[in-house]
C-alpha cells in the first residue's frame, strides 16, 4: 500500500540536474551515503561545508559566484539569484536544501531535521525559500501549539483552506488528521511538494508521544508528496523516542564565523553614512565583543545601541569619516562599558540612547540590577534572615547559635563529613516551618506574638519568590521552604536592621 | 430543646449546636447592628459614621490618584509613543521587539489593585481601548493565559478545551490562539477607522498609520510561572508585525526579577523600560496628613491606636489599604461602643445635637473622666450646677465642644510648624516623620520630655540663615491656614528683625576675632591658659551679641507656642467624644493570634459555642463539653511529661460519666485520633518512639 518507497526520492535526488561543480560533489556524497546512518550524513554535510569554505576563501567573492552557480531546475532563475543575495553566508545551506528538495513535482525526503545554534538563520533560510519560490507550505511554531489539535488545524488550513480545517472534530486525534488529510489530498493531489515546517520542534517532545514518529513518516501515512522540516536548537539524539522511529535527514547549520558576522552586520548600514564607515564600525564592535558574544541577534542589538555614539564626532565635525583611529578612541570606552551588560538587556535601547545623551562624565550606569534593593516590612526582613540562616546552617548547629548556654563546639569534629563542605557552595537546603519560626523568635530582638500576619508574611515572601516552598502546595501540616536570595542581598537586608548575619552563619565561623 | 448536645466531634468532623431560640430572626440591615434597643440615637451615629467613611474613601482615592499621576502619565506617554511606531529609531526596524514597561510597585501587594484600576481607566480613556489585565492565579498554563487575554479583548467566551461541548461556540467557534486574535483585531481596527475617522485622527494626531496598541498588564509578575510567561512572550513576538502588543509588568520586588524569570532568548524580545511608583511610606505620610492631621475630620485616634496602626504598617505589611481599613474599623468600633459619638461631627451639627441631648446622654457626659476632671476645677457652686442641672450641662457642653474644635484648629498648624523646625535637626530628636511628633504631643506634655529639650538645644545653636529659612517655612504654613494671625504677625516681626540684624552681627564677630588674635601672642603657662579660657567662656555667656539675644527670644516664643497649643488631647474635656482609644480591641481584631484563639476555644468552649450547658467553673471538667476540650483540659493537668496511659484512663473516666453504656473501644479510637490532632497542632511532641508511654508536652 505504501507507495512512497525510498527509491522514489532517491531518484529525485539523483535526477535533479547538477548545479555547479560542488553541487555535484554534494549529490555524490548524498547518493553514496543514503544507506548509511543519517548521523554520518550530517557529519558529511559539515565536512562538505568546511571544504567549501576552504575552497572559497581565496576568491572571497562568494555572492557573485553563488549567483552564478545556484541553479535548480524547476525554479525561476532570477528568484533563486535574489534569494541567494538575500541570504548572505548561507549559500551552502541554501544550495544543499534546494538539492534536497529537488524539483517541485518530485518527491522529497519525508522528513528533514535542521539544527544549529540560535540566530544561525535556520527558520530564516527555510521560510525565505518557501516564500520566494512560492511553494505550498505550512509554517507552525510549536510553542503556539498548546495541543496537537492546533497543529493539525494550522497545517490543514494552510494546505486546503480554513474550510477543511473546520472539518476537524473537537479534540482531534492523529488518525483524524491523517484521514482528513488523505481525503483532502485525494480531491486536490499535490502538484508540488508540500512542506510542513515545524519551528522549535523540541516542544514536540512534550506533546503526544506518537506525534513525532508519525510526522516523521507522514509521507507514507497520507500517501502524498509532503515533507516535514523540523527546526530545532538541540541535536536529534535528544529527540529520538524509546520505541524507535523513522530517522530524518539531519542537517546542521554551523555558527557564523567572524568574517561572516562582519558581512551580515554590515548589511544594515545607516542610510546617511557610507557603507564603508559602517563596516569599519562593525569591525571595531566585533573586535570588542566577539570574544564574549557570537549571537547575531545580540550583536545587532549592540550595534544599533552604540552607533549613534560612534557617529558623534562626525556630527560635531570633530572628525572625518576617514579618521578611523579617532573614532575608535572615542567609542572604545563606551563599548567596554556596554560589555558589562551584554546579554542582560538591562536597559532598553531608548533608555540607552537617552543615557548616552545625558551623560556628562563617568556616571555609573543605572541598570536594572543596580536597583536590586527591596523595601520590606520590619518583620519580613527578620523572617527572611531567619530563613536564610535555616537554609544555610546545618540544623545541628542551631543549638550553638541560638542557645544561650551552649557548650563549646569545635567545627571540625562536630560535623559529619559531608557537612564540612561550604553550605554556600551546596546551595540552600529546605527547612520546616517550625525551625524557621524558632530561629525567627531568637533573632528578632523584641517579643513578637505569633500573629496571623507573621504567617501571612511568610506566604507573601513566597509569592515574591524570595522564599520558595518545597514539595506540594497543599501540604498544610508542616510546609517546607527554601530561601532563594543571595548572600549579598541578605547582607544588605540585615544591615538595614542592624543585625550581623555573618556572625550567625556556620560557613563563616 | 435543652438536651445535652452531641459532641462526638472529631469522629464526625463538625459540631452541630442548634440555637436555643427557635424564633426566626428578623432581617437586619447594616445599620441595625449599631442600633440597640437601649439607646435611641444609634441610627444617627450610624449615619454620621457612614458619612465620615465616605469622605475617608474619597480622600484616599484622591490622594492615590495624585500620587500616581506622574508615573501613570509617563506610562501612558510610553504606550502612546510605542503605539505610533517608535519614530525615534525607525531607521532600523526593531523586528519582534515588544515594548515593555516594568512598573515597580513595592512589596505592598494589596495596594496594587487600586493602582492598576486607575491605570486601566487612564489607558482606556486616553490611549487605547484594548487593555487586558491578567492575574497569575488565573493563568497556570499558556492556554489559560491566552484564553484570558482573548476573553477580555473580544468580550466573549472562547473555548479552551476542545472537549467542552458548547452550542454557541459551535456556531462561531474561535480557536483560542493569538492568530484568531489577529484576525479579530484586523476587523475591529478596520471598523474603527471607518466609523470614527475623525476620532482616530484626534487620537493619533498625525499622518502615521493609525494602530491602537494592545496592552497586556501582568499584575503580579513574580507570581507567574516563568515557563508560561516565556511561552506567551515567544508567541506574541511572532505577531508583533500585525498585532502591536505592549506589556506592562507589575513588579513588587526589583527589576532584576525580570532577569531571574526570563532567559536571554526571551528577554531579548523585549524592549524594557523601568517606571518607579512612589514608595509606600510616602503614600502613608500623605494619607496621614489628609485624614488624621486634619481639623476638618472630626474623628480622631488616640496615640495608642495610632501606634498600633502604624506598627502594623511598618512591621507587617506596608499596606496603605490595610491602614485605611484599620481606620475604618476603629471608626465603626468608636461609633458603636461610644454612645456620645453622636457629637463627633462637624461643629454646627455637633452643637445642634448637644442642645438636644437626652437625659441618659447627659448622665453619660457626667461620667466621662475628662468631664469629671473639668468639674473638679470649677467653683463649688458651679460644680453643684453641673451635677444637678441638665440644661446647664448642655450649655457647658456646647461651650466645651467649641473649645475642642478650636483646640484642633490651632493644634495642627502649630504641629506642622514645630515639625518643619525640628525635622532638619541632626539625628531627628523629635522624630523624622510628623506622625511621631503627633503621637508624642497627644500622649503627654511634650515640653516635659528629654527629646524636646535636646531639640530646643539644637535650635539654640542654629545659624542665622538656617533659622530665618525655618521661620519663613513656618510663616508659610500659618499663612495657608488663615488662623492664628497674631502668631503669624509675631513670626514675621521676628523674621524682619533677624534680617535687619545683618550689619550689626558681622561687626560684632569681627571684634571678637581681634581680641582672640591679641591673645595668641602672649606667653602663657598652663594655669594662665586655663584661666583665660574660662574667662573667655564666661564673657561669651555674659555678652551675647544681638543675634543671639534675638535667637533666644525666638526660641522662647516657639516654646511658649508649644506650651499653649500642643497640649495633650486627653486633657481636653469631652475628648472621649472624638478620640477612639481602645487600642487593645484594635490589636486583638487586626493582629490576630490563631494559637491563642485555639487555646481559648479548647479551654472555654462556651466562649465560641454560646451554649449554656457548657458553662463550667474554673476547676471542673464537664463531660458535656466536646471531647476535644476534655482531652485538652486533662492534658493541662499533667506536668511537662504526660503518661499516655493515665491520660487515656482519665479521659475514659470522664466520658463514661456521661454515658452509661460501655463503649470502651470506641472511646479509645476517639482518643487516638484526638491525640494525633494534638500532635499536629504542636501541643504534643513524642519523646520516645520505642517506649510510647511518655510524651512530652510542649507549649
Amino acid at each position: 500500500m505504501v507507495s512512497t518507497p525510498l527509491s522514489k526520492w532517491k531518484l529525485a535526488a539523483i535526477t535533479s540536474a547538477p548545479c555547479g561543480a560542488y553541487m555535484n560533489y554534494a549529490e555524490g556524497l548524498m547518493a553514496s551515503n543514503i544507506p548509511t546512518s543519517p548521523q554520518e550524513t550530517a557529519v558529511d554535510f559539515q565536512e562538505m561545508g568546511l571544504q567549501d569554505k576552504l575552497l572559497r576563501k581565496p576568491t572571497n567573492q562568494s555572492i557573485t559566484r553563488m549567483s552564478v552557480t545556484l541553479q535548480c531546475p524547476g525554479y525561476p532563475e532570477d528568484t533563486l539569484r535574489s534569494l541567494a543575495e538575500r541570504l548572505p553566508c548561507r549559500e551552502t545551506q541554501l544550495a544543499t536544501l534546494l538539492a534536497l528538495m529537488g524539483q517541485p513535482d518530485q518527491y522529497s525526503y519525508p522528513s528533514v531535521f535542521i539544527y544549529g545554534h540560535r540566530a544561525t538563520g535556520k527558520s530564516h533560510v527555510v521560510l525565505s525559500i518557501m516564500k520566494d519560490l512560492e511553494l505550498p507550505h505550512a509554517s507552525v511554531d510549536c510553542v503556539e501549539c498548546v495541543s496537537s489539535g492546533l497543529l493539525f488545524h494550522q497545517v490543514l488550513s494552510a494546505f486546503f483552506g480554513p474550510d477543511a480545517a473546520a472539518l476537524l472534530p473537537r479534540c482531534p486525534s492523529l488518525s483524524d488528521f491523517v484521514r482528513l488529510y488523505k481525503q483532502m489530498s485525494s480531491n486536490s493531489p499535490a502538484t508540488q511538494t508540500r512542506y510542513i515546517i515545524l519551528d522549535r520542534a523540541e516542544r514536540m517532545r512534550d506533546m503526544d508521544f506518537s506525534l513525532l514518529p508519525a510526522l516523521l513518516r507522514l509521507q507514507e501515512l497520507v500517501n502524498d508528496n509532503v515533507t516535514v522540516i523540523l527546526l530545532s536548537e538541540i541535536v536529534w539524539e535528544k529527540f529520538r523516542p524509546n520505541t524507535g522511529c523513522f530517522e530524518p535527514l539531519l542537517f546542521h547549520f554551523p555558527d557564523y564565523s567572524k568574517a561572516e558576522l562582519v558581512q551580515i552586520l554590515s548589511w544594515d548600514h545607516h542610510p546617511s553614512y557610507t557603507p564603508e564607515l559602517y563596516a569599519s564600525y562593525i569591525n571595531i564592535l566585533l573586535g570588542v565583543f566577539f570574544s564574549v558574544c557570537r549571537d547575531l541577534r545580540e550583536l545587532r542589538h549592540l550595534a544599533v545601541l552604540n552607533f549613534s555614539k560612534f557617529c558623534e564626532p562626525l556630527e560635531k565635525g570633530e572628525a572625518k569619516e576617514s579618521d578611523i583611529h579617532k573614532l575608535w578612541k572615542n567609542i572604545e570606552p563606551h563599548l567596554q562599558r556596554a560589555m558589562q551588560t551584554v546579554y542582560l538587556r538591562e536597559v532598553s535601547s531608548v533608555q540607552w540612547e537617552q543615557q548616552q545623551m545625558d551623560e556628562k562624565e563617568a556616571t555609573t550606569l543605572r541598570v536594572l540590577s543596580a536597583h536590586a534593593h527591596i523595601e520590606l516590612p520590619y518583620y519580613s526582613k527578620f523572617l527572611l534572615i531567619a530563613a536564610y540562616l535555616a537554609s544555610f546552617n546545618p540544623a545541628r548547629t542551631d543549638r550553638r547559635f541560638f542557645l544561650k548556654s551552649h557548650g563549646k563546639i569545635r567545627k571540625t569534629n562536630f560535623l559529619k563529613k559531608h557537612e564540612k563542605t561550604s553550605n554556600h557552595l551546596l546551595g540552600p537546603k529546605p527547612f520546616p516551618l517550625d525551625r524557621l519560626m524558632a530561629i525567627f523568635y531568637s533573632v528578632v530582638d523584641s517579643r513578637v506574638a505569633p500573629t496571623a500576619s507573621i504567617f501571612s508574611q511568610i506566604s507573601s515572601l513566597v509569592t515574591l519568590q524570595l522564599l520558595s516552598q518545597v514539595g506540594h502546595d497543599d501540604q498544610l501540616d508542616s510546609p517546607k521552604y527554601k530561601c532563594s536570595v543571595s548572600l549579598d542581598f541578605i547582607l544588605a537586608i540585615s544591615r538595614t536592621v542592624g543585625f550581623d548575619v555573618v556572625k550567625y552563619l556556620y560557613d563563616f565561623l | 430543646m435543652s438536651e445535652i448536645p452531641l459532641t462526638s466531634s472529631v469522629s464526625k468532623g463538625c459540631f452541630v449546636f442548634k440555637s436555643a431560640s427557635k424564633k426566626r430572626k428578623r432581617h437586619v440591615g447594616v445599620g441595625g447592628y449599631l442600633v440597640d434597643d437601649s439607646d435611641e440615637n444609634g441610627s444617627d451615629r450610624f449615619r454620621i459614621c457612614q458619612k465620615l467613611w465616605e469622605t475617608v474613601q474619597t480622600n484616599t482615592e484622591v490622594i492615590q490618584d495624585q500620587l500616581n499621576k506622574k508615573v501613570l502619565d509617563s506610562l501612558a506617554e510610553f504606550i502612546k509613543k510605542h503605539g505610533l511606531g517608535c519614530s525615534s529609531d525607525n531607521w532600523r526596524q526593531r523586528a519582534r521587539e515588544t515594548p515593555t514597561a516594568a512598573l515597580m510597585l513595592g512589596v505592598n501587594v494589596p495596594d496594587h489593585a487600586m493602582t492598576f484600576r486607575s491605570l486601566c481607566n487612564l489607558l482606556q480613556d486616553s490611549v487605547t481601548p484594548f487593555v487586558v489585565s491578567v492575574h497569575a492565579k488565573e493563568c497556570a498554563a499558556v492556554k489559560l493565559l491566552i484564553q484570558k487575554v482573548l476573553e477580555q479583548l473580544m468580550g466573549r467566551g472562547v473555548s479552551v478545551d476542545e472537549e467542552q461541548e458548547d452550542d454557541t461556540a459551535l456556531l462561531q467557534r474561535t480557536q483560542c490562539t493569538i492568530s484568531a486574535l489577529c484576525q479579530w483585531y484586523k476587523t475591529v481596527t478596520k471598523k474603527c477607522t471607518q466609523v470614527f475617522p475623525q476620532r482616530t485622527e484626534s487620537l493619533t494626531n498625525s499622518d502615521l498609520p493609525q494602530s491602537l496598541p494592545v496592552v497586556v498588564i501582568f499584575k503580579d509578575f513574580e507570581a507567574f510561572n516563568s515557563q508560561v510567561l516565556q511561552d506567551f512572550i515567544l508567541i506574541c513576538s511572532r505577531y508583533t508585525q500585525e498585532l502591536p502588543f505592549i506589556f506592562i509588568f507589575g513588579i513588587a520586588t526589583s527589576p532584576s526579577a525580570i532577569q531571574h524569570r526570563l532567559p536571554h532568548s526571551v528577554s531579548s524580545l523585549l524592549c524594557i523600560e523601568v517606571f518607579h511608583s512612589l514608595s509606600c511610606t510616602q503614600h502613608l505620610a500623605s494619607v496621614f496628613d489628609k485624614l488624621i492631621l486634619n481639623s476638618q475630620f472630626p474623628f480622631k485616634l488616640s496615640s495608642r491606636v495610632i501606634q498600633v496602626l502604624v506598627g502594623i504598617f511598618l512591621y507587617h505589611d506596608f499596606s496603605v489599604q490595610n491602614f485605611v481599613k484599620g481606620l475604618q474599623f476603629s471608626m465603626l468600633e468608636h461609633f458603636k461602643s461610644q454612645p456620645l459619638s453622636m457629637l463627633c461631627c462637624q461643629k454646627q451639627e455637633a452643637l445642634l445635637s448637644a442642645k438636644t441631648l437626652s437625659k441618659k446622654n447627659v448622665e453619660r457626659i457626667r461620667h466621662l473622666p475628662s468631664f469629671m476632671r473639668y468639674v473638679e476645677t470649677q467653683e463649688p457652686q458651679e460644680q453643684v450646677q453641673l451635677l444637678t442641672n441638665d440644661e446647664h450641662v448642655k450649655e457647658v457642653c456646647q461651650q466645651l465642644l467649641k473649645n475642642l474644635h478650636k483646640y484642633h484648629k490651632n493644634y495642627y498648624p502649630i504641629l506642622q510648624c514645630l515639625h518643619s523646625l525640628t525635622s532638619s535637626l541632626p539625628k531627628f530628636p523629635l522624630g523624622k516623620h510628623i506622625r511621631e511628633l503627633h503621637v508624642s504631643c497627644i500622649e503627654k506634655n511634650l515640653w516635659e520630655t528629654e527629646e524636646y529639650d535636646s531639640a530646643l538645644q539644637l535650635l539654640r545653636i542654629l545659624a542665622k540663615d538656617e533659622l530665618v529659612a525655618a521661620l519663613r517655612k513656618c510663616a508659610e504654613i500659618l499663612k495657608s491656614t488663615k488662623i492664628l494671625q497674631n502668631v503669624l504677625q509675631q513670626l514675621e516681626d521676628f523674621i524682619g528683625r533677624l534680617e535687619a540684624l545683618e550689619g550689626v552681627s558681622s561687626e560684632d564677630s569681627s571684634g571678637n576675632g581681634i581680641i582672640s588674635g591679641k591673645m595668641e601672642y602672649q606667653r602663657t603657662d598652663l594655669f594662665q591658659l586655663q584661666k583665660t579660657l574660662l574667662e573667655k567662656e564666661s564673657r561669651r555667656t555674659k555678652r551675647m551679641n544681638p543675634f543671639e539675644v534675638l535667637r533666644s527670644q525666638v526660641i522662647e516664643f516657639i516654646d511658649s507656642l508649644v506650651r499653649e497649643y500642643l497640649t495633650p488631647a486627653e486633657l481636653q474635656p469631652l475628648n472621649e467624644v472624638c478620640y477612639y482609644n481602645s487600642s487593645g480591641v484594635l490589636r486583638q481584631r487586626l493582629n490576630v493570634t490563631p494559637r491563642t484563639s485555639i487555646q481559648a476555644a479548647l479551654s472555654h468552649p462556651f466562649y465560641y459555642l454560646q451554649n449554656e450547658s457548657l458553662k463550667t467553673d474554673a476547676g471542673t471538667i464537664s463531660s458535656a463539653a466536646p471531647d476535644l476540650c476534655i482531652v485538652y483540659k486533662l492534658h493541662l493537668e499533667c506536668g511537662r511529661l504526660i503518661n499516655l496511659y493515665d491520660w487515656l484512663e482519665a479521659f475514659l473516666t470522664v466520658m463514661s460519666a456521661a454515658e452509661d453504656q460501655d463503649t470502651n473501644s470506641e472511646e479509645c479510637g476517639k482518643y487516638d485520633s484526638l491525640k494525633q490532632l494534638f500532635q499536629r497542632w504542636n501541643f504534643l511532641v513524642s519523646l520516645n518512639q520505642q517506649n510510647r508511654r511518655l510524651t512530652m508536652w510542649q507549649d
